[in-house]
């Protein structure tokens, strides 16, 4: 196949946020854009049909990762890769970064952003739940300004999000995870590499010495969107974490979970690896949790 | 059909083409600049095929539109040899017989250079991490990793 679908598409570069919104002003079909890991195979796939394609990554402030004043700010556009490989951004957010190591291979880490894996909503997407533990907001560019929205609220459904027609993620903000506290993500898949979540548990934990002083708990790929899990979290809360804390949250994880069965696993499969997964997820944040202290 | 003209250095050369905007560089290569061995496996992002460097980092062409190259360097496997003298994993992968159809091959080779570019000394975990977004459904990996590890012996070798 020597085209894509349609022969109609117009590429755009924009190196402004204000030119990009006008962009999007300008065609209700436009498209925007970070690494196209996503979008072109469903262009390929003959959805969706853009007329316009807005390419994001010519904009300073989508590629720009910064930490200022105890916030983090990372450009919605900024490769995977670039996370992955800045030592203070794993040391500060170790499941976070982990969690975007995930998404695919080499190739796919030089070009996927979270934007693009959060905008994409796929229930499965690697470094959601991560980015939901975590508290990420996500700044939001649109015809009238500029607004702030938590991650946790962007994705609604399967292909569905919050966002309004023109609307783009231009940052997201992290604040400095307090002293004694720390994450964990961790996934299944059938493979060792290059697969999509079976279930993906991410954990937040502060630790007030050996117990446990807050706690979050947030699911992929077990519903239709990233599921937080306040019950696991409120048996884990003034814990040690003794056994029956974590056997409290597993059963927790394993109850809100509203899968699907298909060819990566039954329902049942995902219901008990999501209680496994969030037991030994719980486990690796306290440990790092107790070493931050 | 709209078409952009994109100016960029391929294999270390500058070149100019127009290329119409929604085709894939991967297209663009093949098409425009009669590059080859960039092959299509799948289209997807999956089999690596088409890996070439876009400065100096692997990347899947068939998943960049070709005007996203303005500006930038891009490496195919025409460009690894230096003159007549062939790269040390195309001369292990030659020796060492790891390829059959070859339709893999390039993308391999374009993935196992930039590896031994940035780590000269991988393990064989590192080599097959690093390999993972590369396919290849008939020599099967193990006569592929020996010619990464091959090569690494004769990059270390050449630079002490
Ligand atoms: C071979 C392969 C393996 C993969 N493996 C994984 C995996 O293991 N885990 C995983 O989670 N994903 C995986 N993916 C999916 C994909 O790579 C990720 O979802 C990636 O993070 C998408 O980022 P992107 O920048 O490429 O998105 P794009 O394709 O550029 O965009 C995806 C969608 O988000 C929208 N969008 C992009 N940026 C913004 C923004 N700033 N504001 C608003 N909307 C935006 C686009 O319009 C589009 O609808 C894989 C994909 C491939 C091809
Ligand atoms: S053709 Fe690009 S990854 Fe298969
Ligand atoms: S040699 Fe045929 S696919 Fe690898």
């Amino acid at each position: 196949m020597a085209q894509y679908v349609t022969d109609f598409m117009r590429y755009a570069a924009p190196t402004t946020t204000d030119e990009a919104v006008e962009l999007l002003q300008s065609d209700p079909d436009a498209r925007v854009f970070a690494g196209a890991t996503d979008l072109i195979p469903q262009i390929r796939a003959g959805r969706p049909e853009p007329s316009l394609l807005v390419d994001l990554k010519r904009i300073e402030r989508l590629v720009a990762v910064s930490h200022n004043n105890g916030t983090w700010t990372v450009g919605a556009a900024t490769p995977t890769s670039a996370l992955t490989a800045n030592p203070e951004f794993s040391a500060a957010f170790p499941g976070l970064s982990e969690a975007s190591g995930l998404i695919g291979s080499d190739q796919i880490q030089n070009r996927s952003s979270w934007g693009g894996n959060l905008c994409n909503a796929s229930p499965a997407a690697d470094s959601v739940p991560a980015l939901v533990v975590n508290d990420a907001r996500a700044v939001i560019a649109g015809a009238s300004g500029e607004r702030t929205a938590d991650v946790a609220d962007i994705v609604t459904g399967p292909g569905e999000t919050s966002l309004n027609d023109g609307e783009f993620i231009i940052e997201f903000l992290l604040d400095d995870p307090p002293a004694g506290s720390s994450d964990a993500y961790l996934r299944l898949i059938p493979r060792t590499e290059m697969d999509i979540a079976v279930v993906g548990a991410a954990v937040q934990l502060s630790m007030d010495g050996d117990s446990v002083a807050s706690a979050k708990v947030a699911l992929g790929a077990v519903a239709p969107t990233v599921v937080r899990v306040p019950d696991a979290e409120a048996a884990l809360v003034g814990s040690t974490l003794d056994d029956d804390a974590l056997a409290a949250a597993a059963a927790a994880a394993s109850a809100a979970c509203n899968p699907i069965d298909d060819k990566r696993g039954t329902i049942q499969y995902r219901r008990q690896v999501a209680g496994v997964l969030t037991k030994r997820a719980v486990q690796i944040a306290a440990q790092r949790a107790k070493g931050a202290n | 059909m709209p078409r952009t003209h994109v100016s960029c250095t391929v294999n270390g050369d500058e070149v100019d083409f127009l290329s119409s905007d929604e085709t894939s560089l991967l297209n663009a290569l093949r098409d425009e600049l009669g590059l080859t061995g960039v092959k299509e496996g799948c289209g997807t992002g999956d089999c690596g095929a088409c890996t070439i460097l876009v400065d100096g980092k692997v990347n899947c062409a068939c998943l960049m539109f070709a005007p996203e190259a303005e500006g930038s360097s891009i490496l195919t496997v025409e460009g690894i040899a230096q003159g007549d003298q062939l790269h040390p994993v195309q001369q292990t992968f030659l020796e060492g017989a790891a390829l059959q159809c070859g339709v893999c091959t390039p993308g391999f080779l374009v993935a196992a250079k930039a590896l031994l570019d940035e780590n000269s000394d991988p393990t064989e975990t590192e080599i097959r991490y690093a390999l993972a977004g590369n396919l290849c459904r008939c020599t099967g990996y193990d006569k592929i990793i020996r010619a990464v590890q091959e090569a690494a012996v004769q990059v270390n070798g050449a630079s002490k």
